[in-house]
């Protein structure tokens, strides 16, 4: 099937180029970093988890909002998303990709990182991290190519992948579970130390995946010969109705369980996301712009008539991706390590080289969505066109 | 022809994931959390405990000419990087800050006034139950059995910074670049690091292993006491047993092994 992906129009190319530019770029300020330490980023001995961390966290979420059309397709055999599930595979596929890549920027000894596998430690969540990663990335390779490829050859998919199927299913939970917990364990974070911490990231990870469809579709529909369908957009933006007005229903939990029970330990890091502490805030202005993006996005999906016209959806997914990127990515992890184990307020910003990586990363993960979907695309434009 | 070499490959395939799989299967079998499996030789004269454990009688060290040479004497041995400028860079095994920064949960409002302009001395706290062993995904920071200590071994630290993230105390340090080029004076007693690390006070156990105290007891006249905690005639449990002591964030249920007389 790769042969369809080599065959495309001077738009295609021009974007890989584009691309590949970006991922060199980024690759050139990673040698940067390789040299000289992380040093080079924004983080610090108290903020000591930072932008990679944080991209990493959201994008596994966004892998695992993939098995919102896997789901109803195999265990409920909604059909309509038989012309999708391949589309939120793949997009599985990009992500998991990058998050292996930003744990592994994030690393200081990069050259150690099979040291993980030399030493299994399964008392480390971060152990179980690489397992269920990996394994996601392994699934879906396997899923997506060979039921693609049957669909291309008119016949049906071999039925050895049926019980991988199902295991992908549970594996997408877990991925994010497992994600959730390498946070929500560690005593004296207490901003991280809630229950609710792996429910939250689901949510908003199956607010953010199928927001992220949505508007993969609407391009695809504009731009190739394949038509997601009407039918499927529909059902994606209800899954995003759902997910986003729980994800901000669990933030709400947080927000009351802190403020009412008003222990310390619990609220300070709320105040210094919202407020402000000791004169330093500068978090405020986005976390109350995600409360606004993602509080808009729940009107516009929640809405019947915004939901169903496909501008203000579009609109709508793109503020969600937007707030619960803020949310999940920027506030979740520096929101945790400030103020300090000792109370102290030392903030982090991430640096321009800091960036570019991330940027680096980020073009990867198009660049393997872009070619994956170019090949699903071919095939759907063969079968159906 | 085809199929034998088929054959072949499978089953090479198929024992590569079993040797593959003898590792995983030998940290279950272990439950995991152990140090790294090569034999420490004991020296004639070394110090051992159950598990060491400090008393720091802060009431001896009233200001920060007392605390001064204790920090240095560690910096200097450990071959700490003094000279980074920048905060954020910043490499410390022990320090000095103020009774609420490190007694969070146990300052009152109208706190007596000489121990709230008393410094104090804040280092890694050799957890009984320590959370950042836990999260270390290559045992590269592990527990000693033999007598309590949390020690770094500096070439496994893959630089994940999850121990960072799992330590209560902000007792860590990473190594954001080059530290050598910023020792003010280099120690012989022990190696330098490299970028990417974490490290973290070791309770002196390269001068345990040939019969001296830590550089910060030593240096301490006498403030601070290290003992064997499960050893009741020792120096630390003596004074535990005379003064009224605290320990940082008890409540988490780390049991930290560095006791406060205030």
């Amino acid at each position: 099937m790769l042969e369809l992906a080599v065959k495309g129009n001077k738009w295609y190319w021009g974007w890989l180029i584009v691309l590949l530019g970006v991922i060199g770029a980024g690759f050139g300020l990673y040698l940067m970093q390789l040299k000289f330490g992380l040093g080079i980023t924004g983080m610090s001995r108290d903020v000591s988890w930072g932008f990679y961390i944080a991209n990493f966290t959201y994008l596994v979420g966004v892998a695992a909002g993939g098995v919102m059309v896997v789901l109803p397709y195999y265990l409920h055999d909604y059909k309509a998303y038989g012309k999708v599930t391949i589309l939120g595979e793949f997009l599985a596929i990009a992500a998991v990709i990058m998050c292996l890549l930003f744990i592994m920027v994030d690393l200081g000894q990069p050259m150690r990182a099979l040291n993980v596998i030399l030493y299994p430690t399964p008392n480390s969540v971060l152990f179980y991290d690489a397992i269920v990663l990996n394994g996601y990335l392994f699934l879906n390779l396997v899923i997506g190519w060979n039921v693609l490829e049957a669909e291309r050859n008119g016949v049906h998919y071999q039925s050895w992948l049926k019980p991988l199927i199902y295991l992908s299913i549970p594996w997408a939970v877990s991925i994010h579970t497992v994600t959730a917990y390498l946070y929500c364990g560690l005593p004296g974070r207490h901003f991280w130390l809630t229950a609710i911490l792996a429910p939250r990231f689901l949510a908003s990870a199956f607010a953010a995946g199928p927001a992220l469809l949505v508007l993969l579709c609407l391009f695809i529909r504009r731009f190739t010969n394949f038509d997601p369908g009407k039918e499927q957009i529909q059902s994606l933006a209800k899954t995003v109705a759902y997910a986003i007005t729980i994800n901000v229903f669990f933030l709400l939990c947080e927000v009351f369980v802190a403020f009412y029970s008003q222990i310390p330990g619990h609220t300070t890091h709320l105040n210094y996301l919202f407020v402000g502490l000791h004169g330093h805030g500068a978090l405020v202005p986005w976390m109350w712009g995600s409360m606004i993006l993602m509080a808009t996005g729940i009107v516009l999906t929640v809405t019947p008539a915004t939901r169903k016209n496909e501008t203000s959806l579009m609109i709508a997914c793109i503020v969600i991706i937007m707030g619960t990127w803020i949310d999940k990515g920027l506030g979740m992890i520096s929101g945790g390590f400030v103020p300090n184990p000792m109370h102290e307020v030392n903030e982090y910003a991430p640096t321009m080289p800091e960036i570019g990586i991330t940027l680096g990363v980020y073009a990867v993960g198009a660049l393997v969505l872009t070619v994956l979907y170019k090949m699903a695309i071919g095939v759907k434009e063969e079968v159906h066109g | 022809m085809k199929n034998s070499r088929r054959r072949f490959l499978q089953m090479a395939g198929v024992s590569a994931l079993g040797l593959g799989a003898k590792p995983m299967l030998n940290a279950f079998a272990a439950g995991g959390g152990e140090g790294p499996d090569y034999h420490v030789a004991t020296g004639e004269d070394a110090l051992t405990a159950k598990q060491w454990a400090m008393v720091i009688d802060t009431r001896k060290l009233q200001t920060a000419e007392d605390l001064e040479p204790i920090v240095e004497a560690c910096n200097k041995i450990h071959n700490i990087p003094t000279a980074i400028q920048n905060k954020n860079h910043e490499i410390k095994w022990i320090w000095e800050t103020h009774y609420h920064n490190a007694f969070t949960d146990k300052t009152n409002n109208f706190l007596n006034e000489e121990v709230a302009h008393r410094p104090f001395l804040l280092l890694c706290n050799h957890c009984e139950n320590p959370p950042c062993v836990r999260a270390c995904p290559t045992q590269a920071t592990f527990k000693r059995e033999s007598d309590g200590i949390v020690l770094m071994d500096f070439h496994r630290c893959i630089g994940c910074r999850f121990c960072m993230a799992a330590c209560p105390f902000g007792a860590r340090s990473f190594n954001f670049r080059d530290p050598r080029p910023f020792i003010e004076e280099n120690s012989e007693e022990f190696p330098t690091r490299m970028k990417g690390v974490v490290e973290k006070c070791n309770f002196c156990a390269e001068r345990l292993a040939v019969g001296k105290m830590p550089a910060c007891v030593e240096a301490s006249k006498g403030a601070i006491a290290f003992g064997d905690l499960y050893d009741e005639h020792s120096e630390v449990r003596e004074l535990l047993k005379e003064n009224y002591t605290i320990r940082r964030k008890q409540t988490l249920g780390t049991e930290p092994s560095v006791y406060y007389i205030v």
